[in-house]
């Protein structure tokens, strides 16, 4: 028989035997029998030590985001898994691969108000996909097994271990697990044969079809075939804002993306196609605007791994139940190859608006007052990498013009807090990037309000070395919070002024090299100079405060109602 | 849109944290549960909730999904009562001085009821139906001082010839050897 090991050295071998070799997280009293373990690293799984667990937690995803691969999250008991909670909300809601395992005080003292003990499960059920308690060092291994196979099939979600001390300090031998059998799971559906045949009929017989790009072609791996897909049959293509990189931003068919601030091209074109194929989406709110008036033309084709999907925003006519990557393939040889070439020009008279009226002033980057503008400082940063760089966005305008500035070379370029809107996510899932991706340049465009809200991390950037370029869009306001006083709450800025530190001064505490860029002549060369900097770089950026994000389609309007300034709705000719 | 009621049986694994998993999704959406039944089921290691509930179909259908997305969920359904037939168990329990001048068995024959117990305290009578059933026998004794009354959550079969939690286990056990 072969030797008992603790639970604790099971964790960290099972984690090695299900491909982990990093981890974040922060240790404390309920999960030191871990870090003892860590602290051997015998299997090659590094730990990088997080400020905060909410921290860990956001750069788990950037790693997770990046890369495809499981983010990984160790944290201590009560406050420490309470901390995870947002991170974990935000995982669920953006479809990220993420295992955390918690500490717990032992199982005698559960339920006792023990010293750091919370209701850990009961917490994390609404915002996890799975989650377990562990009290016996042999339910180990299965349980992580488990937990690393629902984490990452089907549509990816966050998954939590909560590991009571008992299981950490008893002992038990270990097996390696083959990646289970989950009979109430079915993590690969096959979409229906009939159905695939019907989608491609309406394809083929449509004038007007527009492809609808989520996320999901990133997560399946479908970039190849949507492409292909999208050549053949001449068919535009618009992205969510997490679907942004499925296909790079200058392939002919893009026309560009969705969304309350997306482009005019799609949106209003949402109303007049014939056919909709959505795939991996799943018409968020902020995509659709008022769902009473969108797409009234179309047929709408769905396809989505996530039965609960479908008919939940937008009554479909066509339900694909499976992984976009195989629904496409099935699609791609029965669509025929057709020109449509008026259709695809329409959407270009709409670009060219938007370019003449709302973009031209962005990309000349001076506001009358000497500031800078959000948009312009985005494209010249991207295209000093080549826009071959991972762009990490925080939440607000900063994250609508990194969005809607930026260009894609690459899949898996874009990662952005999408459901949740999640301020404070940037930094760390920008460092969790890189550490995913070391080889890429990783950018992060970020406010003043969101980077304050987890600057600590600065700390993870200081001590592991991480080359992240943070681009500081600092207009020392709450800027969405702002513009939408402006728009509807009468220019009254409750709460939205910020009163800010020297960023410049604080990255140097941290020992990351940093500029000030105080007016547009000055930012071609502080943008080469960050660019030449070997490790992190903070650029803080003035921004003019009245920058306002345009096109937007104010909440309650139809996709097709676009403000295209603060007083003029766009009239299409 | 029309409320009605409706029936909802889930069949489940047998852990921990399910009802959790199940009732939140309710309580998530504002919906109030009218009765909650769960016990172990015929095919071994599944457990069945049964759960009533007062929502329109839309609403009902967005919420078998959202349970079936759990993991632990093997499946979900939703029945209206022409689908299904279906049960409540009452207890009453009378002072026995007050039914003694009665005739018991005349109450118990009238309502389909049973005598489960006669204690010189007290008598408990069982009665098994459909909700307003209950109601009626509860009214009948109310005049002699009911001291304790209950009454379960609903229990159902369906009508249907196929027994489609089978089906999906036998087709999942297939896969299982693929």
């Amino acid at each position: 028989m072969e030797e008992k090991i603790t639970g604790s050295e099971i964790l960290i071998r099972a984690l090695a035997d299900n491909g982990v070799d990093c981890v974040f997280g922060y240790p404390g009293g309920q999960i030191m029998p871990v870090y003892d373990k860590i602290y051997e690293n015998e299997q090659g799984v590094f730990h990088y030590l997080a400020r905060h667990e909410q921290g860990a937690i956001h750069a788990a995803e950037g790693y997770a985001r990046a890369t495809g691969r499981t983010g990984v999250v160790i944290t201590t008991s009560g406050p420490g898994a309470m901390n995870l909670l947002t991170g974990l909300a935000d995982a669920l809601m953006d479809s990220t691969p993420i295992v955390a395992i918690s500490g717990q005080v032992g199982s005698a003292m559960l339920g006792k108000d023990a010293f750091q003990e919370s209701d850990v499960i009961s917490s994390v059920l609404p915002v996890t996909k799975w989650a377990l308690q562990v009290r016996r060092p042999e339910d180990i291994a299965p349980a992580l097994s488990r937990a690393f196979y629902i984490a990452n099939s089907g549509r990816p979600g966050p998954v939590v271990i909560d590991l009571a001390r008992d299981a950490q300090v008893g002992t038990a031998v270990y097996e390696k697990q083959t990646i289970p059998f989950i009979r109430s799971y079915n993590s690969n559906p096959e979409p229906e044969k009939e159905a695939i045949e019907e989608a491609a009929r309406l394809i083929n017989d449509s004038k007007r079809p527009l492809v609808l790009a989520g996320h999901g072609i990133m997560i399946s791996g479908a970039e190849k075939v949507l492409a292909d897909l999208v050549e053949k049959g001449e068919l535009p293509v618009g992205t969510t804002m997490l679907g942004l990189s499925s296909i790079p931003s200058d392939h002919p068919q893009y026309v560009g993306m969705l969304g309350m601030h997306g482009n005019l091209g799609p949106n209003i074109n949402t109303n007049h196609a014939d056919v909709i194929l959505a795939v991996g989406m799943r018409f968020d709110d902020r995509v659709t605007g008022d769902i009473k008036k969108y797409a009234p033309n179309a047929k709408i084709i769905h396809i989505d791994i996530d039965e609960s999907e479908f008919d939940k925003m937008i009554k479909c006519d066509i339900h694909l139940h499976s992984d976009a990557r195989k629904t496409l393939e099935y699609l791609l040889p029965l669509i025929e190859r057709k020109s449509r070439k008026d259709w695809r020009a329409s959407f270009d008279v709409h670009r060219l608006v938007e370019e003449e009226q709302v973009m031209a002033r962005e990309l000349a980057c001076e506001a009358p007052n000497g500031k800078m503008l959000m948009g312009g400082v985005v494209r010249k940063v991207c295209e000093a990498f080549g826009n071959d760089a991972v762009i990490v966005t925080d939440v607000g305008q900063n994250q609508m013009f990194a969005v809607k500035y930026s260009k894609f070379n690459k899949s898996r370029s874009l990662i952005s807090s999408g459901g949740l809107g999640t301020m404070g996510f940037g930094l760390p899932a920008a460092i969790g990037a890189k550490i995913g991706e070391p080889n890429r340049e990783v950018v992060l465009f970020c406010g003043d309000g969101g980077l304050q809200m987890t600057i600590e991390e600065l700390g993870m950037i200081m001590e592991y070395g991480v080359g992240v370029k943070i681009v500081l869009l600092n207009n020392n306001f709450l800027g969405n919070v702002r513009q939408w006083q402006h728009l509807f709450f009468k220019s009254r800025y409750s709460s939205t002024p910020m009163v800010n530190p020297d960023f410049k001064m604080l990255a140097a505490a941290y020992g990351i090299k940093g500029a000030d860029v105080a007016c547009a002549a000055e930012l071609d060369a502080a943008i080469e100079e960050m660019r030449k900097c070997e490790g992190a770089y903070l650029l803080n950026v003035n921004i003019d405060e009245t920058d306002m994000v345009f096109p937007m389609t104010p909440g309650g309007n139809g996709v097709d109602e676009i403000l295209l300034n603060e007083s003029e709705y766009y009239k299409p000719v | 849109m029309e409320e009605q009621l409706f029936t909802i049986a889930v069949f489940t694994e047998n852990r921990v944290s399910l009802l959790h998993q199940i009732s939140m999704i309710f309580s998530r959406r504002c919906l109030n549960i009218e009765s909650l039944t769960v016990s172990a089921c015929s095919i071994e290691g599944v457990h069945k909730f049964t759960i009533t509930c007062r929502s329109n179909r839309p609403m009902m259908e967005h919420v078998i999904k959202q349970i079936e997305k759990r993991i632990d969920v093997i499946k979900a359904f939703l029945y209206t009562d022409d689908e299904i037939l279906f049960q409540e168990v009452a207890l009453y329990k009378v002072p026995t001085d007050n039914v003694v001048n009665m005739n018991i068995e005349e109450i118990v024959r009238k309502h389909g009821a049973r005598v489960l117990e006669i204690h010189p305290d007290y008598t408990v009578f069982e009665k098994t139906g459909h909700t307003h059933e209950i109601k009626e026998l509860y009214d009948h004794l109310k005049p002699f001082g009911i001291r304790q009354f209950v009454r379960s959550g609903r229990v159902a079969v369906t009508r249907s010839s196929r027994e489609l939690v089978d089906e999906f286990l036998e087709q999942r056990s297939k896969c299982i050897l693929d």
